[in-house]
């Protein structure tokens, strides 16, 4: 199966509180809060690792899931923060500015 | 404050999170105003190493927006080393100055930094009153192509429009100006006592007669009547809800690394260069007095019919001479949007009677001729 390639993008605010993310847009200051499976996408997304890798290593061994509709809901969500450009997606490796900085609680 | 940020600053106080903090860089600054509160001299302001460790810390305790502001941040020459730290830890950044060194290359180095908004002081729409009040002629012209400058590159600036006497006609231009520039624009009547203590320069605010103006005019405040709406009689809720968010998800660093609740409240709790920046918030007795404090325990204010919708200030209170005490500065904001005279008027009326009577009563008989 071909996977994609997840970042964070560097232009949002980003900060853990009590087990969500909460990401400020850097488009438009919108305030987002991710939910715990979300929030393991988002500090996954690391430009390098596959997300079929994430989806296996960091979602089914944490849930009772699926693993060929994980990748599915995975992938879509994915595709959804990068509609907000809190991600970034990619068929291919993504080369990071800033990496892996973010705190979280 | 939207849904999701009020439920975000929620959980920050249910878990004892300082969400936001506004750290001065320096206080020195490129402009003289006349009814700044600081002292301009630098005593020791925290190196780059010291600012970035303590950046570090704040996002460790789960800070999120990070204000940074001065004096004039420009001034000092690592601003960008430490706004690319800043943003690397990814704050919301959000910048005070007066964007007088801002020029086509800082703003794009903004832009490239997603600084979130920049708020830039403007007095008024004309140079001899802006000048005036910054003592540096030329600074308005340089402040608004600083914002023309930051609009181009597509950044969110807010116009602070302090207001005192010799501006107080001039707010509806900066408004004008504002909207001209497209950038947003707010307005504050507060002037703040020095950080000495020093009460001088309350002397330059608005009169409450001029303020009552100001509170009437629905291009500022929208509906009049709702704004200006004598309140309901206090109690219930309102009795025991914070005061303001000062200590409770807010807190102040000052460029010495002095912890504050507040820019606006002076209360010493601690020092970055001595503790950890979470022990501080978390440990400090006097963070955790300010913490504690709930509209009932106000003296004086608890009973004023204005409790629920005052705007007072505990840190003004505190520079009365009593943060559970009344602030006279948003008594005279409630009066003048009301009509009515606070607790705290009401008890000095009293008070200033009482004297009058001890006097009269002190002459003993036969002493006039």
């Amino acid at each position: 199966m071909s996977s994609i390639y997840m970042a964070r993008n560097p232009r949002v605010a980003a900060r853990g509180l009590g087990g969500e993310m909460m990401i400020m847009s850097g488009r438009d200051s919108t305030l987002f809060t991710l939910n715990k499976t979300a929030t393991i996408l988002w500090q996954s997304a690391d430009g390098e690792t596959p997300l079929d890798e994430i989806v296996s290593r960091k979602i089914c061994s944490e849930f009772d899931v699926d693993p060929k509709e994980a990748l599915q809901d995975a992938e879509s969500l994915a595709r959804e923060l990068a509609s907000h450009e809190i991600l970034q997606v990619s068929e291919t490796p993504i080369l990071q500015r800033h990496s892996g900085a973010e705190k979280s609680k | 404050m939207s849904g999701l940020l009020e439920e975000m600053t929620a959980k920050a106080l249910s878990l004892n999170i300082p969400l936001n903090v506004q750290l001065d860089l320096t206080y020195r600054c490129n402009e003289k105003c006349v009814h700044c509160y600081l002292d301009h001299n630098d005593h020791g302001e925290m190196t780059t190493a010291e600012i970035k460790h303590l950046l570090d810390e704040m996002a460790d305790a789960g800070v999120f927006v990070l204000t940074l502001s001065g004096g004039e941040i420009f001034l000092r020459r690592d601003f960008f080393e430490i706004l690319e730290h800043a943003r690397r830890l990814m704050f919301c950044v959000k910048l005070k100055t007066n964007a007088v060194l801002i020029r086509e290359r800082e703003a794009a180095r903004l832009r490239d930094l997603n600084v979130e908004s920049i708020q830039i002081s403007i007095y008024s729409h004309r140079p001899e009153v802006h000048d005036g009040i910054t003592l540096i002629p030329g600074s308005l012209k340089r402040s608004v192509d600083a914002i023309r400058f930051l609009k181009s590159q597509g950044l969110k600036v807010i116009i602070a429009n302090v207001l005192m006497i010799r501006n107080m006609q001039d707010y509806p231009g900066v408004r004008a100006l504002a909207a001209e520039l497209g950038v947003e624009c707010t307005l504050d009547p507060t002037v703040t006592p020095m950080m000495d203590g020093n009460r001088s320069v309350l002397s330059l605010g608005v009169d409450p007669t001029a303020l009552r103006e100001v509170f009437r005019d629905s291009a500022l405040v929208g509906d009049v009547d709702e704004f200006c709406a004598i309140p309901d009689e206090n109690g219930g809720s309102a009795l025991d809800a914070m005061p303001c968010s000062a200590g409770h998800s807010a807190c102040y660093v000052s460029p010495y690394g002095d912890v504050f609740p507040c820019v606006q409240f002076p209360l010493p709790t601690g020092n970055v260069r001595k503790q950890r920046f979470i022990d501080i918030w978390r440990h400090s007795d006097q963070m955790n007095d300010v913490r504690s404090i709930r509209v009932k325990d106000l003296t004086t204010c608890s009973s004023c019919t204005h409790a629920a919708t005052c705007t007072r200030c505990p840190g003004l209170a505190y520079m009365e001479g009593n943060m559970r005490g009344p602030s006279s500065q948003d008594c005279e904001k409630s009066f003048a949007r009301t009509g009515i005279p606070s607790a705290n008027m009401l008890a000095k009326k009293r008070a200033g009677a009482n004297l009058v009577q001890i006097r009269t009563a002190a002459i003993p008989a036969g002493a006039i001729a």
